[in-house]
């Protein structure tokens, strides 16, 4: 292979060197990859399809909401529907989505390592990640899960004559490949840098998956045990959480909302890691405010374990305890207030351009910032009094989840796409799913606001026919949003093939997954491993397109 | 002229079709609206200065040649201080407010009436003291604030009426309670708002806000049960309380403990509520009085959670009268 790998102009095809796709072929050399962007890749169809699963349980459940007497199925199904779009996307696609595809795909590439720091265990989490997968589609195809995605005691360990136990251990399961993918990012950056990567100069995407593997380490056992003792108390009624065998059903939800809070930020914070790339790859700035900008991640990061009693403000909690989860609530808005205020500020007197990246990354902070304000709605007492257990949260969770974390994931694929294929997209085509998204996205979520705060209650199978304009809207909303999201899935899968050929750099992006790495790489990742001399994002004074340090 | 008139009936229209507020009508429903609109604005300022600020940079800083070098900046430390600061001053305003409305919310005033929930798969059972059953059917009387004991026959439901802006999770195994003082006479919706089954959606009623004479009309007519407490007093006698619960006799006599501060076997202290009679009739031995032996037998599974208010109905009627309410 060449040594001047670097400097080679930009449109060589991919075929004619060796890369980490053509590297060895066969799909026994896919399913026993110890590289970690394969893995990445394998995560990548794992969650697609898992995603989609839990896409056309959303379809349905929209179809139903269409009359208010229901348009579709019985409130049985309907009920499953809502539980299986819950389960699958929290679990089987947003809690792996950023940190398993380009997490794995991306850290070796952007602190200058040859792979992770344990490359079977990498392998060992996706196989046990899609065993985790199979659990679940067992569970779903034995009858499916009535119980939402919130499992409440007693009613999903003594009432419920669904697939209870099966689906639990799915998400059991799974939970083992974020705990082993979080120790293998958390070592990886600790022991693997290159030479003069300090931690200051880190990408910020690093940072937040730093943040995001300390939760997967400290938060994800609580959420196996809770659903362990679940397990247990349906199967061999153990009393735990029934009161009728003695148990306490608030225990529960303590246990559940402790892994669950936190979850919400590793939704989230790898999200917000991806819009520190894209803004100031799109305006050429440093970020704004480096430190303040890692230093909330951690704080997210920390105080996220505080604050799970604001999902139990009506249960009968004390007001005490309420007033003292209130606070701390409000104290996690602070830090994501800031990084919105630092993404905004590193616009300022930047060079922006609008690549279907960009528009992701701009769609997400203003969503973001919207989700998050709606938060202070639910953080308040006397307000979540009101709003709680309605489409108000729907809607505000949406807004983080959906908007934030969904819009931050496909504009990092498109972002990375072409490091990661090779090949360049349409951008015409993604610069209008992009905007399909965001207007469907709107549409669909913003009427459920209105609907909270009129008092129409979630998880309703049926509901007062004063209710069915804006849920008609919405419906038509998510028929948007659907065609958004199927259009980046045509054209990506299209570019494979047919795509042109990408250059190393195409959008002229800092960072050594782009600078020093060849497009695709090879599987060593660097063909003269980097030794970094600048801060990231150092955008002056601004070299060649695809010219490397 | 016509114009006028059928923008007028289109306006009504269109804002029939979208109402953007549910009725308020309750005392609390107008300070919990406030803040909501106060929320609201907050919400609307900062979005539309977020989205301001990034169209105008987008417009101004937009690329004009492909290697545009652009100057740069630096992050001053006044500015991080002062986006950090502000929104944390206003995050403070928002939760003492809210705190404020919270805390007096959950105190019931001295004068409240009692009528009791069971949330049951799938629906509500609601019992009123002087007697009168419904399901799914709430009357209550205007201008009356009136105390809400809630519990649960099975799963944990969520007892909801949005124009009273008061909600509370029905758990089974013990008693959580709300309060309201309607304001306005109507017909209001009542919601589970806690998934709860199969028919979840089906666990819906209405509140009959009667002015206070109607009200009186209502408890006198229809139906003629016992008052829950003479319900009770038969159960007490049934179940064969009343043979050691005497002077004398092997249990406690019940006169006037309600609302005391009692020792207990084990050096705990505990006011005697509805809590605290219900955990005795079901696990006597963990509320052990000092100077009784521990014989009486549990009852659990024996009663159902109507049987049970009721009894706690009836020793709530042996005295003494003043309650203890909220705290």
């Amino acid at each position: 292979m060449s040594t001047a790998t670097l400097d080679l102009p930009p449109a060589v095809p991919a075929e004619s060197r060796v890369t980490y796709l053509n590297a060895t072929t066969g799909i026994k050399s896919w399913l026993l990859t110890k590289d970690h962007k394969r893995i990445g890749l394998l995560y990548l169809a794992t969650i697609t399809l898992m995603f989609m699963i839990g896409g056309l349980a959303a379809f349905f459940m929209r179809l139903q909401l269409i009359e208010p007497q229901g348009a579709l199925v019985e409130p049985e199904t309907y009920n499953k529907l809502f539980s299986i779009h819950g389960i699958i996307m929290v679990f089987f696609f947003l809690v792996p989505s950023i940190p398993a595809t380009l997490g794995n795909f991306l850290i070796p590439l952007m602190i200058g390592a040859r792979d992770v720091a344990f490359p079977k265990l990498n392998l060992l989490s996706w196989y046990v990640f899609v065993t985790g997968c199979l659990l679940a589609l067992i569970a779903i195809f034995s009858g499916g899960v009535d119980t939402g995605w919130t499992f409440y005691t007693p009613y999903s360990s003594t009432y419920s004559h669904s697939a209870v136990t099966w689906m639990a251990m799915g998400i059991f399961v799974a939970g083992f490949s974020s705990i082993l993918t979080g120790l293998n990012f958390l070592v990886t950056i600790h022991k693997m840098r290159a030479p003069g990567m300090t931690w200051f100069r880190l990408p910020l995407f690093i940072w937040s998956m730093y943040a995001t593997s300390v939760i997967f380490i400290l938060g994800t056992p609580v959420i196996a045990i809770t659903l362990f003792l679940l397990a247990l108390e349906r199967t061999l009624h153990v009393g735990i959480f029934d009161p009728a065998l003695g148990g306490d059903p608030l225990l529960f939800q303590h246990m559940f909302w402790f892994y669950s809070h936190p979850a919400v930020y590793i939704m989230i914070l790898p999200g917000m890691g991806v819009i520190s790339e894209l803004i100031t790859a799109f305006s050429r700035k440093k970020i704004f405010g480096y430190s303040f900008v890692a230093f909330s991640s951690i704080a997210i990061a920390v105080i996220s374990f505080i604050v799970w009693g604001h999902h139990m403000f009506v249960t009968g909690q004390s007001v005490y305890a309420g007033l003292i989860f209130s606070v701390l609530s409000f104290l996690v808005a602070i830090p994501s207030a800031v990084k919105v205020f630092n993404w905004t500020a590193t616009l300022y007197k930047g060079s922006i351009s609008y690549e279907a990246p960009m528009l992701y990354a701009l769609g997400f902070i203003g969503l973001f910032t919207m989700g998050g304000l709606t938060g202070l709605f639910l953080a308040s007492l006397a307000v979540d009094v009101h709003l709680n257990g309605t489409y108000f949260v729907i809607a505000h969770f949406h807004y983080i989840m959906v908007g934030g974390a969904v819009m931050a994931y496909l504009g990092g694929i498109h972002f990375w796409w072409p490091k990661i294929t090779g090949r360049l997209y349409p951008d015409m085509w993604a610069r209008i799913a992009a905007a399909l998204i965001f207007l469907g996205f709107n549409l669909t979520f913003f009427p459920q606001f209105v609907l909270g705060y009129l008092g129409m209650p979630r998880r309703y199978a049926v509901y007062p026919p004063e209710f069915q304009v804006l849920n008609v809207l919405s419906s038509a909303g998510a028929s948007i949003l659907a065609v958004g999201y199927a259009i980046p899935l045509i054209y990506l899968f299209w570019s494979i093939r047919y795509g042109p050929i990408a250059p190393q750099n195409p959008w002229g992006a800092k960072g050594l997954e782009w600078e020093a790495a060849p497009t695709p790489p090879p599987t060593e990742n660097f063909d003269v491993m980097p030794v970094v001399t600048e801060d990231a994002y150092n955008y002056q004074p601004l070299k060649g397109a695809h010219h490397s340090v | 002229m016509l114009m006028t008139v059928l923008t007028q009936t289109g306006l009504h229209e269109i804002a029939a079709l979208f109402p953007i507020q549910p009725p308020a009508a309750s005392t609390i429903a107008g300070g919990v609206d406030q803040l909501y609109y106060f929320l609201t604005g907050i919400t609307l300022f900062f979005t539309v200065l977020i989205f301001s600020i990034i169209f105008y940079f987008m417009i101004k800083y937009r690329r004009r040649a492909p290697d545009e070098v652009p100057p740069e900046t630096h992050a001053p430390l006044a500015l991080e201080l002062a986006w950090t600061l502000i929104p944390s001053a206003i995050c403070v305003v928002i939760f003492f407010w809210a705190s404020y409305l919270y805390v007096r919310n959950s105190r019931p005033p001295a004068a409240s009436s009692e009528i009791f929930v069971i949330g049951k798969q799938w629906m509500w059972h609601i019992q009123h003291p002087e007697g009168p059953r419904e399901i799914n059917e709430l009357h209550v009387p205007v201008n009356q604030p009136i105390e809400v004991t809630i519990t649960s026959q099975d799963v944990i439901h969520g007892f909801y009426i949005p124009a009273f802006r008061v909600k509370k999770d029905a758990l089974p195994g013990r008693y959580t309670s709300i309060w309201f003082e309607a304001t306005k006479v109507g017909t209001y919706h009542l919601y589970c708002t806690e998934y709860c089954g199969t028919d979840h959606s089906h666990m819906i009623g209405w509140v009959y806000v009667m002015p206070q004479s109607d009200y009186a009309a209502w408890l006198a007519g229809g139906e003629q049960n016992e008052s829950m407490s003479k319900a009770g007093e038969h159960l007490f006698g049934v179940l064969g309380c009343s043979s050691c619960h005497t002077a004398g006799g092997d249990g406690p006599p019940l006169q006037g403990i309600y609302g005391q501060t009692e020792k207990f076997a084990d050096g705990s202290t505990h006011v005697v509520d509805d809590t605290l009679i219900r955990q005795a009739i079901i696990q006597p031995d963990s509320v052990q009085l000092p100077n009784y032996k521990n014989v009486m037998p549990t009852f659990k599974g024996q009663l159902d959670e109507e049987q049970m208010l009721q009894l706690v109905a009836y020793v709530k009627s042996l005295g003494p009268q003043e309650r203890k309410n909220g705290q």
